[in-house]
């Protein structure tokens, strides 16, 4: 065992009250503040999901805005699921997590918008213009 | 560090007055707390590394589905004269799956409330419930590539099936492979109690299946609900 994990409080039961945290492991004097916080978290969810499987059965939202529409309720959900259950906060010993999932963030949009773009691109340039479309072509 | 140091019950007293919606900020004239890895306070406690750590591991394994998410919005259109998405998405399933998911986080985030409380028993408990409902999305999601195989649809028939299978397979490969993980945990809390290192996993195992929720969030709406709406 190294010296990092020698901590005196660790036997004497007091290393709750630690000012820091990592994600999902934030120390508290009791149980209440993660069960409030799961409870918020399962109610926001309810109420988001709910919410997109409606704007994806009825005619509510403006049908060419319906995706859009369903992105941003996932997008909410997420920051839900971020905050109440992997308990991201804005603290100051949060500071190397939330870096982490800035960086995160930043490479899966490059990922995803990056090959939509370039293939949608390609697609558009490749296609010989008189060809029928892949689905037509087979009798 | 100055040999001072306040009892526990009026360090909880000051923190809740200082910090009341536990947002892990403090007065800017203190010190920073031991442990937390800021300044000369020393390197972070260990609970703060591995925490850190696993975090990591958590993006680049988000980085690695928003690769197949990649793939599948490039696949959206090729269905090679196959069944497009708005045919073969069974919302109520869904619904149904999301339902499961989203309560295994909920008994999951419950079970390390206990866990803090060093309750084993309400631990085991929401452990349990939390396998068993991982278990019910994984034999409905099942049952849903099972029916579709036996109409013909599968991976090989186009493009669009391929990264249909590829995301929702990767998934559903890791709630089974999460669903492993925390029956071993279960065994570990059951035979050697809520020692350090066994904390540690059970933090990990916490971060791993929230994060497989929030991948199910853009899996149900990107693939599903977006592909339940006719085009």
């Amino acid at each position: 065992m190294s010296d990092l994990d020698y901590d005196p409080r660790q036997y004497e039961g007091r290393l709750d009250h630690h000012e820091d945290h990592a994600p999902g492991d934030e120390p508290e004097e009791s149980a209440g503040h993660w069960v409030l916080n799961a409870n918020l978290g399962l109610l926001f969810s309810v109420i988001l999901t709910a919410a997109a499987f409606g704007v994806a059965a009825t005619r509510v939202v403006w049908g060419p805005a319906v995706a859009d529409a369903l992105i941003v309720l996932a997008v909410a959900q997420m920051g839900v699921h971020l905050v109440f259950f992997l308990h991201v906060t804005t603290g100051p010993d949060n500071t190397n997590n939330v870096l982490a999932l800035a960086f995160g963030i930043l490479v899966v949009f490059l990922i995803v918008l990056g090959s939509i773009w370039i293939m949608d691109n390609i697609n558009q340039n490749m296609m010989p213009p008189t060809n029928q479309p892949m689905e037509m072509a087979p009798p | 560090m100055s040999g001072v140091e306040l009892p526990a019950s009026t360090e909880a007293l000051r923190r809740v007055r200082e910090d009341p919606h536990r947002l892990g900020h403090v007065g800017h004239a203190r010190a920073p707390a031991l442990g937390a890895g800021h300044g000369e306070t020393g390197p972070a406690s260990k609970r703060i590394i591995v925490g850190y750590g696993f975090w990591l591991f958590l993006l680049s394994d988000i980085v690695i589905f928003s690769c197949f998410f990649a793939a599948f919005a490039v696949q959206r259109g090729a269905t090679a004269g196959g069944p497009t998405m708005h045919q073969i998405v069974d919302v109520p399933r869904v619904a149904l799956e999301t339902g499961a998911l989203l309560l295994s986080s909920y008994t999951c985030g419950l079970s390390f409330a206990a866990t803090n409380a060093k309750n084993l028993l309400w631990t085991q408990v929401f452990l349990f419930l939390t396998g068993l409902l991982g278990l019910a999305f994984v034999l409905m999601e099942a049952q849903e590539f099972y029916g579709l195989a036996m109409q013909g649809i599968t991976p090989q028939r186009s493009g669009l099936l391929s990264a249909f299978f590829g995301l929702v397979g990767l998934h559903g490969l890791h709630v089974t492979i999460g669903g492993l993980w925390l029956a071993t945990m279960m065994a570990q809390v059951q035979l050697k109690g809520f020692r350090r290192e066994i904390i540690h996993r059970l933090i990990c195992f916490n971060l791993f299946w929230h994060a497989l929720d929030i991948v199910w969030i853009g899996i149900f709406t990107i693939v599903y609900l977006i592909g339940s709406v006719p085009a």
